[in-house]
């Protein structure tokens, strides 16, 4: 089973997120990058599709940041057996049409059984880039999967919809998934161990073509302009329970003792 | 280059999504802008009652045993040839489970941009003005496509649904493309299995997120909610590391709740979780981060640290 995981990294959304003085995008050299939330399950759920029916876990990304490497070292300190990172002239925050077709034509010759990525990112203002991969490379793709099962040439996937309502898929590999969640908690790499791989461990290297582009314009990055923001209550934890529960009582919901 | 909107009606389980209705009612004014029609389409099994409950300007639908449920494969050729067949202007398309498994392939088989996460659109002077909400719902983007044609993927809950309903001349039409050699098979829906508490019918919730910081600390919320005499759900990564069942989750793929009170507990606002609850009576967010997005539909707030909050305020309710 040859089994690539497609990863991409997104700005910390825990940052404050600044615009650029143009107004027409983040001021990306003011942020801190990290992997994927989605793609982190991706690689937990292809990293336990290779225990469970044996095979190669191959990760690759564009690197947009720099600092593609780390991501790689974590994912084959999980188990993934090698990594590939594109580089070439692509920034950060590179959209989703453009790093598609690079991963897409990356990985046409290494012909997966099976290519696992994140259902959506933060950053994917022109879309997500599972749906892309499978378009260019003429296979079927499913999303918001929460399982993946691969046998005989074929997947079983779980996707979600809303209400916790699930469909079941059977699907002839080869096939895009798009990962939702792994269906166990993506494990932990100790950091010894990340160390350890960044020391020995080859990343290939593609120099990437241009791409496509996302084929519209960003006129007007801003902060939303909420139509009403939380009446805040300052003090210590005892002030805002008192005052929670003064709501409370108010609605008639609690009695206040 | 015609002018009209084609908007891909979407149903689950025999009824139509909410979503179809706001992308109607949302594609009518700004087709009336173009000078073009709001085109629904309808792919479906015996689906005719369905397309002649949807308020567009006019109903296509492709009836076949093969779209008795919802196949990306299946749905994404269709749109593909559709698309090629008929030039809309703009193509809608939900930001919804279903759709995100289409309109970025549809982008790219059929060479249009995407505009994804849309929660704004406007015709500005003829040209289509979408606004994006992405980063976590933390910014905001206005873009124009490069070409006068493009898709946008709507989030559901943008726009109102009340004018998307009604009725409109349907027409049944042939299927634009075979249907009998697909890679995608459907094999079943699999309903949740009932919960102990249903989070829907609780005049009180209890919501954490991952400001919990850990499993040990769930007891803390249920002890709380024991108090109040009521539930706790919880965001998706509550659920998904397994600390709380998954009857338990509010938002885009758990529940959407409407309790009185809503405590939002460590818990940042991403748009997937405001979509389950922002219809809430009240809604009171803790959370460190001041910016964080729950503010932002909360009715009051504080950034306190949920895990000194959460045992103060079960002393104050035991009394
Ligand atoms: C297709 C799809 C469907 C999804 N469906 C859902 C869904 O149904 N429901 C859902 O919830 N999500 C859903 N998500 C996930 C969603 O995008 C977010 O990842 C998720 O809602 C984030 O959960 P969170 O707020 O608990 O975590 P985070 O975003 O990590 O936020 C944690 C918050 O806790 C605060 N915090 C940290 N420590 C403390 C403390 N000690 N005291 C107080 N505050 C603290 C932080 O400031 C932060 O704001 C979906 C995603 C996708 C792609």
């Amino acid at each position: 089973m040859n089994i690539v995981v497609s990863i991409k990294q997104i700005p910390n959304l825990t940052d404050e997120l600044e615009i650029n003085a143009e107004g027409t995008g983040l001021d990306h050299d003011a942020l801190q990058y990290v992997l994927n939330e989605f793609d982190e399950h991706a690689i937990e759920e292809a990293v336990l599709a290779k225990e469970a029916t044996g095979g190669t876990v191959t990760v690759i990304g564009v690197d947009t940041t720099g600092e593609l490497d780390g991501a790689l070292h974590t994912a084959l300190a999980k188990g993934a057996d090698s990594a590939v990172k594109i580089t070439g002239d692509f920034p950060r925050g590179t959209d989703s049409h453009t790093q598609a077709k690079l991963i897409a034509d990356a990985i046409r010759g290494m012909s997966p059984d099976i290519v696992l990525t994140g259902v959506q990112a933060a950053d994917d203002r022109d879309g997500q880039i599972g749906p892309m991969i499978a378009a260019h490379l003429g296979v079927p793709y499913v999303g918001v999967v929460t399982g993946v099962q691969v046998k005989e040439g074929k997947a079983v996937v779980h996707k979600e919809y809303a209400g916790g309502v699930m469909a079941e898929f059977e699907v002839a590999l080869p096939m895009v998934v798009g990962v939702q969640a792994a269906h166990q908690p993506p494990r932990y790499a100790p950091v010894s161990k990340i160390r350890q791989i960044a020391k020995t461990a080859k990343i290939d290297e593609v120099t990437g073509g241009a791409g496509p582009r996302a084929g519209s314009t960003v006129r007007r990055m801003f902060k939303p302009e909420s139509a009403g923001h939380a009446e805040m209550w300052e003090g210590s934890p005892e002030e805002v329970a008192d005052k929670i529960a003064t709501l409370l009582a108010e609605k008639g919901l609690v009695k206040r003792g | 280059m015609a002018k009209d909107i084609l908007i891909l009606a979407e149903h689950l389980n025999g009824k139509l999504a909410d979503i179809t209705f706001e992308m109607v009612g949302k594609a009518k004014e700004l087709a009336a802008g173009f000078g073009g029609k709001a085109v629904a389409v309808l792919l479906g099994n015996g689906v005719k009652s369905l397309a002649e409950s949807i308020g567009a300007d006019s109903v296509l639908y492709v009836d076949d045993a093969a779209l008795a449920q919802f196949n990306p494969e299946a749905y994404g050729r269709l749109l593909a040839a559709l698309i090629q067949e008929r030039n809309p202007r703009v193509v809608m398309i939900g930001n919804t489970s279903i759709g995100m498994d289409l309109a970025a392939g549809l982008s790219v088989m059929t060479d249009l941009p995407l505009i994804a996460y849309v929660n704004g659109l406007a015709a500005d002077g003829g040209t289509l003005a979408a606004t994006s909400q992405i980063y976590g719902g933390k910014i905001q983007a206005e873009a124009l496509p490069d070409g006068e044609a493009c898709i946008v993927a709507c989030l559901a809950g943008a726009f109102p649904a009340d004018t998307g309903k009604g009725s409109a001349p349907v027409e049944q039409i042939a299927s634009p493309a075979p249907l009998d050699d697909l890679k995608v098979n459907f094999v079943k829906l699999i309903e949740p299995e009932g919960g102990d508490v249903d989070i829907t019918q609780q005049p009180i919730l209890v919501s954490i997120g991952r400001g919990i910081g850990g499993q040990e600390n769930i007891e803390l919320a249920q002890e709380l909610a024991d108090a109040l005499g009521c539930a706790v759900s919880s965001s998706r990564p509550i659920t998904d590391a397994g600390w709380l069942p998954k009857t338990r989750q509010v938002g885009k793929s758990g529940l959407t709740v409407t309790p009185k009170v809503y405590l939002a507990f460590g818990i940042s606002g991403a748009p997937e979780h405001l979509e389950g609850m922002r219809g809430a009576e009240t809604i009171v967010a803790v959370n460190t981060d001041s910016k964080a997005p729950i503010f932002d539909v909360a009715h009051y707030g504080a950034t306190c640290d949920m895990l000194d909050l959460l045992p103060a305020l079960t002393e104050k309710i035991k009394g």
